[in-house]
């Protein structure tokens, strides 16, 4: 049957194949060579080693600042997103009323685009520090906890119904015996509950850590990295780079090299060390 | 005991209920701003419009002529929609034929589309534009689907073939014994058995493409504008904002997606979770 099957890889395979060396393996092989020149236009490129990369970090602290604020920024979201969505998902699994409802609002903001979320939330919070003669972009801190508190509120709900599947694939019985063999109800979260829905967190914490270390829309409609770029995160500051000063594109692929390395190691060691803490069957 | 519970249940019902209120707050604020005029909102943007702060529509009126905002929606469904569509078709006979013929190029094929799922955008961006642009596919936005499509094909194809894996082959080969031909077994046999998966994929990218702002403004941005470039442009591109056009066009960018959720809500949410759980 695979004899049969396999002249047909013109029909099957190749417009996919096509498509994904345009969009993706030539302009990813592409860019790891330009890394190491320096270009405007990728015609007039020429070749220079390691420079971009040293040039990354030492030409001004923008890389390094957007790293710290990223890396800030992924832990406090993905540990409060992760509790919080956990949270909801306990209890709207304990057979309370109308929980259909509620797994409906809070899904919904997941559903609306960085840029108009980011629009949304400036409105807001710029309302509330106005009573402080404040702004969003006046302080930092206030566009980092803005973030935060917009991740919260788009992820939240996402997480929430990744872990409702997973606790509604708890059988009923196991629960069940342990209530008869008295434990309380902590005991039955911390041995039966967060053991089988391992998994669940596995998927939960990969999505919220590659969707937290590689926010663009969002940063950018929010803060755009106000005031004077310490609000920038890596992916904003690698397109400003990039897009923000002429000859210096090279130096941008290169953080862009620097930036796919890291999100590929923190994914990986992720998964590994989540998996390795998943129960069979 | 018992009573206890339900005393506690109803608590815990009320929290939730005030909890909702304001998860969806924000949306109800952006709303009853945009009727407001537009130098009544960045300094009190909690209280509600009265007889002096009223402006009517005046700001749908605004904003839809700056934007040039119905346009810009014509063009976010028809990219939306055609990418999704080919995505399904073209990924769904992919991963089928990766997951059928066992050879060396198809294991290559399925680790590479894997490899390119974790892979961030920034890191082929300004390339991807640069060979977009050299194979004029900047012309049209109808070339986005070349673009998404090679894209897209990551998750798709991935998701795709962890369905295929499952299909038992006695199908296939009763099929052929039949006298079907490849294509004939994969349009009226296999894609029919792919429907549940074909629309989680279809929901995925569908989410991803119509919110995607970055990738369609570097390609057609100067010259077309989907829905989140033509928000982004609003601030960018004259000078001191116009909060009132603003909030009238979050208004009518929201509305679409909240419409569709609530008509598909079912669909959505068993997608993500069967996306996410297979991813």
């Amino acid at each position: 049957m695979q004899e049969s099957y396999k002249k047909y890889f013109f029909l099957f395979a190749l417009p996919t194949v096509l498509a994904f060396l345009i969009a993706f393996v030539i302009p990813f092989f592409m860019g790891i060579y330009l890394s190491f020149t320096e270009f405007t236009t990728v015609i007039d490129a020429r070749w220079v080693g390691f420079s971009n990369y040293i040039k990354a970090f030492s030409a001004n602290n923008e890389f390094v600042n957007a790293l710290w604020f990223t890396v800030k920024f992924t832990v406090v979201s993905v540990i409060s997103i992760n509790l919080l969505a956990f949270t909801l998902a306990s209890i709207l699994t304990s057979g309370i009323k109308a929980t259909n409802i509620f797994r409906t609002v809070f899904f919904m903001p997941n559903l609306i685009g960085g840029i108009v979320l980011g629009y949304i939330w400036q409105i807001i919070i710029n309302g509330f520090l106005y009573k402080m003669e404040a702004t969003l972009t006046t302080d930092p801190r206030y566009g980092f906890w803005g973030l935060v508190l917009l991740m919260n509120w788009q992820l939240i709900g996402y997480m929430m119904i990744i872990y409702i599947a997973g606790i509604q694939s708890i059988p009923v019985e196991l629960i069940d015996s342990a209530c008869v063999d008295g434990a309380t109800p902590l005991q039955v979260l911390r041995h039966v509950t967060i053991p089988v829905v391992m998994p669940s967190f596995t998927i939960c914490l990969f999505l919220t850590l590659t969707n937290s270390f590689r926010l663009f829309d969002q940063n950018l409609a929010l803060t755009a990295g106000a005031p004077s770029r310490k609000t920038a995160m890596l992916a904003l500051d690698i397109y400003n780079t990039f897009y923000g000063k002429t000859n210096w594109e090279g130096v941008g692929q290169a953080k862009a090299v620097i930036f796919s390395i890291l999100v590929a190691v923190i994914a990986a060691g992720q998964l590994f060390l989540t998996r390795s803490k998943e129960v069979e069957g | 005991m018992r009573k206890k519970n339900k005393v506690f249940g109803n608590i815990i019902f009320c929290v939730m209920c005030v909890l909702s209120v304001v998860y969806l707050a924000p949306i109800f604020i952006i709303l009853m701003n945009s009727f407001k005029g537009k130098l009544y909102i960045s300094n009190a943007p909690f209280e509600l419009p009265n007889a002096k702060t009223f402006a009517g529509l005046v700001n749908y009126v605004e904003g839809l002529a700056k934007t040039n905002f119905l346009q810009s929606f014509g063009w976010s469904v028809f990219v939306t929609v055609s990418s999704v569509l080919v995505i399904v078709l073209c990924t769904s006979m992919t991963a089928w034929y990766i997951t059928r013929v066992k050879t060396r190029t198809s294991e290559i094929l399925y680790l590479s589309f894997a490899f390119s799922m974790i892979v961030p955008f920034q890191m082929v961006m300004f390339t991807m534009s640069k060979v977009a642009n050299t194979l004029h596919l900047d012309s049209h936005p109808a070339g986005l689907i070349v673009i998404y499509l090679g894209f897209g094909a990551g998750l798709s194809v991935f998701t795709f073939c962890g369905f295929v894996k499952s299909i038992p082959l006695e199908i296939e080969e009763a099929a052929m014994m039949d006298g079907c031909k490849p294509v004939q077994t994969f349009f009226s046999i296999i894609l029919p058995i792919l429907r549940p998966t074909a629309i989680t994929v279809a929901i995925l990218n569908a989410m991803w493409i119509w919110n995607d702002y970055l990738l369609p403004n570097l390609v057609i941005g100067n010259k077309f504008k989907t829905i989140p470039i033509a928000i982004q442009y609003l601030k960018a591109g004259y000078g001191s904002i116009d909060m009132g056009a603003m909030m009238a066009m979050l208004v009518l960018a929201i509305t679409p997606i909240i419409i569709f959720y609530l008509a598909c809500q079912k669909y959505i949410i068993k997608g993500v979770v069967a996306g996410a759980v297979k991813g």
